[in-house]
């Protein structure tokens, strides 16, 4: 778009704020409101109905890498590991020493495989191999084995979810489309030395597997980006194809962003690169959104370039790599005959090694439990809220725990629910601690809640135990309850003490209770539990200040 | 200047394969024994698993491809000088470098004449047989050592390589640059 076209469409488009704010405000986030000065408007004239004002929303697209969770390499029997001395997981092969074949490992089309169907993507039956050619130092051979022209897998999708509306408590639904999974190797590392303007070499990562996922521009932000990289995370975890650590690197997200208005072509996109965890992927995305949204309003153009989020600033900045469209010069692997894999054991040829075949109908018979599905259980089984099944599911380790306490409690799943994503998760969010970080055990989580329902102690006692258990893990809730003398007072007599000091010194109260406000009560029985440091059984105290306030009407 | 008058045509019906054995043999033999005595070549795809497609002559034929059968000699703009170079990791920006690149160029050219229409392109002489598929085993690697002797320069147990991402030189460089050059 042209600058004076660009200012033109900046003129129309605060002119048109009022009526595109009217329109738009039902609008889920798909269509993501500016917040741009509208006072300057507020005057103009309306505009003619078919200049119909629109906004510019976000796109955003994402590669994905995730690396496979295998024994070894894609196309070499040499070991993948994350942490080994340099070059110590390299063969010959991988080092691209000339004579050197590429053998395909099976573990990794079997990866491929699982992961498409979990996506619900077709399988080719028959897939190539192409040559990606580019000059870099971590990936010898000087191209990078890819499949360009038929990828092992297309067309799928993945169902997201993410807490929106008011209060952050309504889970919404959406969808993006997957374009391809892709088999292809990874490229080896390098470390730069800019002192002595050299680059060391590590090729243990050179040639693991990769698998490339590519989502359609189905996005609108980064909370929808980012919350699709965590379903596929989940996804990829459960079915053990990728261990999904995206900080070393197994999962490493490249986004297309662009804006637009709804309804027109795609803008001119930027990728951004270096994102390295789910957090950053969000704001990195939104930043480069605003930032494009800015250029184009004060009547720039958006470059298509490629762009690092630096996560110090909060900032995306141009790389240097890319000048111009870059032409790997695509060309088949001559070394690699096509990749066939077989519906079913029917449809394998005669005299085909068994241990040779990828059987899709064999993978598909023992895809685990994803998930979706789990959540639907979760919420099932237990009477559970959806949103409860999403964040209890979005935490790892989080659904073991809540089934761990509740095979130890005789306290119903929605209480439980309650304790493990108020209390437990809340105090672990703070301390930026994972679950299995925990200082509070199921099981000692299980006996506290044991105390609570049999009556030993009092929901606010309770949550008071907690806070000393999370401080002095190891002591047990009993313990912590007999050292601070936290057991509900039910002894009738000293309750009859303090319920008739509170009834003697709130006459006024007494009064309405006795004029037919029964409300009061609630406050009474509030400051008998202030007198008590919330350790009165609640039942007792009622019955107590029921008598002495209906005594009291009766004199 | 001569160019292959021969295409290999794929994707044919069953119906048109001889189903003959012997006639694999008999190509098997005459390949195996042209090579032996050197003589022009006699094309034939021993390593395929289908016997010979009888569309495929036996022998490869030369003719001379005219210049008039030829598009226009390709312009080599300056910019894509650069962009071989750079991908090359060759200079060649001299009178005789590009004169290299031009008779090549014009070599190729002569594919031009061949037609391939509804000729499917051919991947590999593999691309019949089955993709082996290895088991996930630990079978290779541990060999830093000998991978890093036949590096000039290493350090540790680093390769050493030159630092990427070198920019190319800007419009105004590269117009001094080409000013000073022989062209």
């Amino acid at each position: 778009m042209s600058a004076s076209c660009a200012a033109a469409s900046e003129l129309l488009h605060n002119m048109n704020k009022q009526i595109s704010s009217i329109l738009y405000t039902k609008a889920s986030c798909v269509i993501r409101r500016l917040s741009t000065s509208s006072s300057r408007c507020r005057s103009q004239p309306q505009p003619r109905a078919e200049s119909a004002p629109q906004q510019l929303v976000g796109v955003v697209g994402l590669e994905i890498h995730a690396q496979i969770n295998s024994n070894t390499k894609l196309f070499s029997g040499s070991s993948v590991r994350f942490t080994a001395p340099p070059n110590s997981l390299v063969s010959f092969f991988d080092a691209s020493l000339p004579g050197t074949l590429p053998v395909l490992n099976k573990r990794c089309v079997d990866a491929a495989v699982m992961t498409g169907l979990a996506l619900s993507c077709t399988i080719n039956r028959m897939s190539l191999f192409d040559r990606k050619h580019y000059f870099y130092a971590d990936l010898p051979a000087g191209y990078q084995i890819t499949q360009q022209r038929r990828p092992i897998a297309v067309d799928g999708t993945l169902t997201y979810c993410f807490l929106g509306g008011k209060k952050r408590s309504q889970v919404i639904r959406k969808t993006v489309n997957i374009k391809q999974i892709q088999l292809e190797q990874d490229s080896g590392k390098s470390l730069h030395d800019d002192l002595r303007s050299q680059t060391l070499i590590d090729l243990n990562r050179a040639g693991v597997g990769l698998m490339e996922l590519v989502m359609e521009p189905d996005m609108s932000c980064g909370e929808e980006a980012a919350a699709a990289v965590r379903e596929l995370q989940l996804i990829l975890q459960a079915l053990g194809t990728c261990q999904g650590n995206m900080s070393e690197g197994q999962l490493r997200v490249d986004a297309n962003v662009s804006v637009h208005k709804p309804g027109e072509p795609l803008g001119i996109r930027a990728e951004v690169k270096n994102i390295n965890s789910v957090r950053y992927l969000a704001r990195a995305i939104d930043y480069e959104i605003q930032r494009q949204i800015d250029i184009l309003q004060r009547g720039g153009t958006v470059q298509n370039e490629t762009r690092a989020y630096d996560s110090k600033s909060g900032e995306t900045v141009p790389m240097r790599d890319k000048e111009g469209l870059q032409d790997y010069r695509f060309m088949p692997e001559p070394n690699l005959p096509p990749l066939i894999v077989y519906e079913d054991n029917a449809s394998l040829p005669t005299g085909i090694d068994a241990c040779q075949a990828v059987v899709v109908e064999t993978i598909r018979k023992v895809l685990p439990e994803l998930p979706s599905v789990k959540r639907d259980r979760l919420v099932q089984t237990y009477g559970i809220l959806p949103e409860h099944s999403f964040t209890l599911v979005n935490e790892d380790g989080l659904v073991d725990y809540f089934e761990a306490v509740l095979k130890v409690t005789k306290m119903g799943p929605r209480k439980v629910i309650g304790w493990v994503i108020k209390e437990l998760l809340g105090h672990l969010k703070q301390q930026d601690m994972s679950v299995s970080q925990s200082p509070i055990s199921p099981s000692a989580l299980a006996e506290l809640l044991e105390l609570q329902e049999t009556g030993h102690i009092s929901s606010s006692v309770a949550g008071q135990v907690f806070q000393e258990m999370w401080k002095s893990s190891g002591k047990t809730a009993l313990q912590i309850v007999q050292e601070l003398d936290l057991g509900l007072v039910s002894d009738t007599a000293q309750l009859h003490s303090i319920c008739q000091k509170v009834v003697d010194s709130n006459p006024d109260e007494v009064n309405a209770i006795r004029n037919g406000n029964k409300k009061v009560l609630n406050k009474l029985m509030g400051l008998v539990q202030k007198e008590t440091k919330g350790r009165a059984d609640p039942v007792l105290v009622r019955a107590i200040l029921q008598e002495k306030t209906l005594l009291k009407s009766d004199c | 200047m001569s160019a292959f008058g021969l295409v290999a045509k794929r994707g044919v019906s069953p119906k048109i394969i001889r189903p003959s054995f012997n006639l694999l043999t008999n190509d098997g033999y005459s390949a195996a024994s042209s090579f032996l005595q050197g003589h022009n070549t006699n094309i034939t795809r021993l390593l395929s698993s289908q016997p010979h497609n009888p569309k495929v002559p036996k022998v490869a034929t030369w003719e001379p491809a005219s210049e008039d059968q030829l598009p226009p000699p390709a312009q080599i703009p300056a910019d894509l000088v650069d962009k071989l170079e750079r991908l090359a990791l060759v200079d060649f920006r001299t009178k005789q470098g590009l004169a290299c690149l031009e008779k090549a160029i014009r070599f190729a050219d002569q594919l031009h004449v061949v037609d391939t229409s509804s000729v499917e392109p051919m991947d590999s002489v593999l691309e019949d047989r089955a993709l082996n598929l290895r088991a996930d085993a630990v079978t290779e690697g541990g060999c830093a050592e000998e991978l890093l002797q036949l590096s000039k320069n290493t350090i540790e147990e680093y390769f050493v390589a030159p630092p990427g991402n070198i920019p190319l030189p800007t419009k105004e460089e590269r117009a001094s640059m080409l000013k000073h050059s022989e062209l």
